[in-house]
């Protein structure tokens, strides 16, 4: 990796990071997937994250379908663990808890294929500073 | 089409399975069940308003719903289209309908700075920091000049959110202002406080903001060295952090000559054995060094003289979180959220009898009430609030009539409590408050550090005491000195530790001084929780005589014959509980 010399060059990265991630967003890129961010700090691992995450892994791959698996921080939610939020390409994304495999399977087969909602979706109930 | 139904435990309790039913029968009424879908989902955080209903895609968000209201929600909003205004929500200020949750941001209460990039970003990857932002606040903190952004931090009003509350700006400025050949910042990422997790979540969920903040904070007073101190208890936030290291050092954003400012800049771990004085800054200095982790009088303050001798600031995990933003958006922009003393927000972790137990992060000034009943959704199983503690060992434990108290460093320490870190532990009518205090005194007494007598000795009474209360031992004359000790200690102790472990026992003396009493006088607990004072009773008119409970007791402390009522020795009976789980008939209660 290059190191970033100034600033200039950071905003660059940023612009082009962004617009990376813009167009994965909108489902703009023709080869936009599904994207499944699984909350892994300690609660959540501790609360079976790390299976989960392994499932997806395994499952996805198995059943062909192209998605993005990452792990992210704590989502605030100790009381749902595991939680995970999934992004259809195009669609808002859902954040949903109490996933273990079983929850995982359904969350495949229902959502993720048909894009029809599971229970245990956790709504949104906090303001970013993106919208402030 | 969705109808998504709010599953809180609060809403659940209103009837949102009901309401799942009528909407789904209502849909297959108009046979519509296969077009539109029901579904529960987790708590909304607007508990107040519940049940609350939410139709997607068009985001309409209906409020206080019952079972009654689903035909015709089915029959206007799904099959006609039309909203159904008088279950909207009316702006409290206008009187208007809203109908798009998007529009209505107000009523979520919580807002996320600290935690902007927790449970969004991956945090084992620089790039997905810097795609939102990261490491562009260093670059204009570059070009705004040090002197600039210690005005920018004093005009935020950032304060500290280890639990001093000191303004971090001003922190700074004193750090600056003094010379030496090498100066340190060092990130208190002790966090010590029993059920606290806010700064481990921030490392392992953001580690970069703490980084690049550090990294500023090293610029403005002129410091090439930072140290992040944290308990090795803490894994995966210590794997977290030394792989952002590894990666800012990669890119360039920590080393030599940092986006070409000229300015070197680096980051090393130092871990802590886990010990909660070490969180107070002395002492969590000395334990850097290899000495003993006690703490030393202040003055010399560590802005004069701290690792090593040399200058050195010391800021809380969750103050550096904030700090990034804060120069990005401005001091404005910040200093307009919070109360008139408090700017931006805190972080808890909310726990205890409460139905949403989280990580939450709300702007300074919120309510207690609002924590509890709208984020947290209010008390477990539908028991009764009783208190929440706040500030942990070192904060208080405060009642109904201080629910409405908005949050803030000096509100919170006028009604006998403090901030403190960020744990907040909420309690129902099954906590005995003399316990609670107890558990407190047991902690401190296991963490102090032994050095002035007033904490190492005065504690360990204290603690005798409550123990004697709890066992229906004590005297009136013990609650008074109860008091009297707690004052001493807090006078004279040398460090922060011992000048607030009183602050649980003098608050619940304060709030609940009926329930000590009753301990004292009555050797009641009116709470019921503790085992000395209860007494396990067999009620002869009700007992058979089958026997289970004589053949289930660990201690055979109960007798009686076949078909004749039974009867417990209670100098024998340990109070286990297992007679009463076994007793078909209900015939043993406590007393
Ligand atoms: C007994 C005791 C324990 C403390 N534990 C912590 C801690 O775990 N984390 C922390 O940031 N500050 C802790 N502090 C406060 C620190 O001494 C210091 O004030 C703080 O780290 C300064 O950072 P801030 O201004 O950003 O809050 C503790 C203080 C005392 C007296
Ligand atoms: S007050 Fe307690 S913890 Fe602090 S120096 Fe004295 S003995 Fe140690």
């Amino acid at each position: 990796m290059a190191k970033v010399k100034s600033l200039a060059d950071l905003k660059k990265m940023k612009e082009q990071l962004q617009s990376k991630v813009d167009l994965r967003e909108k489902g703009e890129d023709p080869e936009s997937r599904v994207q499944i961010k699984v909350a892994m700090a300690t609660c959540g691992i501790a609360s079976g994250a790390k299976t989960v995450m392994d499932y997806f892994l395994e499952e996805l791959d198995k059943r062909s379908i192209d998605a993005v698996i990452t792990q992210t921080g704590c989502m605030g939610y100790c009381y749902a663990e595991p939680t995970i939020e999934v992004k259809l390409p195009g669609q808002e994304p859902v954040v949903i808890g109490y996933v273990d495999v079983k929850k995982a399977d359904e969350i495949i087969e229902k959502y993720i294929k048909n894009g029809e909602l599971v229970d245990g979706i956790i709504p949104m109930n906090y303001n970013t500073i993106d919208n402030q | 089409m969705h109808m998504l139904v709010c599953g809180g435990t609060g809403c659940r309790a209103s009837a949102s399975d009901a309401i799942v039913e009528t909407l789904n029968s209502e849909l297959a009424a108009k046979g519509m069940e296969n077009e539109v879908q029901v579904i529960m989902t987790g708590c909304f955080g607007f508990c107040e308003k519940g049940p609350i209903v939410k139709i997607l895609p068009d985001n309409t968000f209906y409020t206080q719903v019952t079972p009654a209201d689903s035909a015709e929600i089915v029959a206007e909003h799904i099959v006609k289209g039309r909203k159904v205004n008088r279950l909207l929500y009316t702006d409290p200020e206008n009187k208007e309908h809203i109908s798009d949750s998007k529009h209505m941001g107000f009523y979520k209460k919580q807002l996320r700075i600290a935690l902007r990039n927790c449970g969004v970003i991956n945090p084992e990857n620089v790039e997905e920091y810097i795609a939102r932002d990261g490491y562009q606040a260093i670059g204009k903190v570059f070009e705004m000049g040090a002197q600039a952004t210690i005005e920018q931090m004093k005009k935020s009003g950032l304060r500290g959110r280890g639990g001093g509350g000191f303004p971090t700006g001003l922190k700074w400025e004193i750090a600056s202002k003094n010379h030496a050949d090498q100066k340190y910042v060092v990130c208190n990422a002790d966090e010590g406080d029993p059920g606290a997790f806010m700064d481990r979540s921030i490392l392992e969920g953001d580690p970069h903001s703490v980084i690049e903040a550090m990294t500023i904070n090293g610029f403005c007073i002129g410091a090439t060295k930072g140290l992040v101190y944290i308990r090795a208890e803490y894994p995966l936030a210590i794997k977290r952090l030394q792989i952002a290291i590894d990666q800012a050092r990669e890119y360039g954003l920590l080393g030599k000559d940092i986006l070409g400012s000229g300015f070197d800049f680096d980051i090393e771990l130092r871990y802590g054995a886990g010990a909660f004085v070490c969180g107070e800054e002395t002492a969590l200095i000395h334990s850097m060094e290899g000495e003993r982790g006690e703490p030393t009088v202040k003055p010399p303050f560590p802005a004069e003289s701290g690792y090593l001798g040399k200058p050195t600031n010391v800021n809380n995990v969750e103050t550096f979180a904030n700090i990034p933003v804060i120069i990005l958006k401005g001091a404005e922009w910040f200093s307009a959220i919070g109360s008139e003393k408090s700017k931006g927000t805190k972080v808890f972790a909310l726990a205890g009898k409460i139905n949403n137990v989280g990580l939450i992060e709300v702007p300074m000034g919120t309510t207690l009430r609002e924590v509890i009943y709208e984020i947290g959704g209010g008390i477990k199983n539908g028991k009764k609030f009783k208190a929440v503690q706040t500030g942990g060992p070192s904060g208080g434990c405060l009642t109904e009539k201080h629910l409405d108290t908005p949050i803030d460093y000096d509100n919170l320490l006028a009604v006998g409590s403090m901030m403190g870190s960020g744990g907040m532990i909420v309690m129902d009518e099954d906590d005995c408050m003399v316990s609670v205090a107890k558990f407190y005194l047991e902690f401190t007494v296991e963490e102090s550090c032994g050095k002035c007598s007033p904490c190492r000795i005065g504690n360990k009474r204290l603690h005798e005491l409550l123990e004697r209360i709890t066992k229906g031992e004590g005297t009136m004359e013990d609650l008074d000195r109860l008091r009297n000790l707690s004052h001493v200690i807090k006078d004279s102790s040398l460090c922060g530790l011992g000048q607030t472990s009183p602050n649980p026992v003098l608050s619940t003396l304060d709030n609940f001084y009926d329930e000590y009493v009753a301990h004292v006088t009555e050797r009641k607990c009116p709470a019921g929780q503790c085992k000395s004072l209860m007494q396990y009773v067999i009620d002869q008119e009700a007992c058979v005589g089958c026997t289970a409970c004589a053949r289930n007791c660990p201690v055979n402390a109960i007798a009686g014959d076949r078909k004749k009522p039974h009867v417990i020795d209670t100098s024998i009976c340990i109070k286990c509980g297992a007679c009463i789980e076994k007793c078909k008939f209900n015939a043993i209660s406590i007393q």
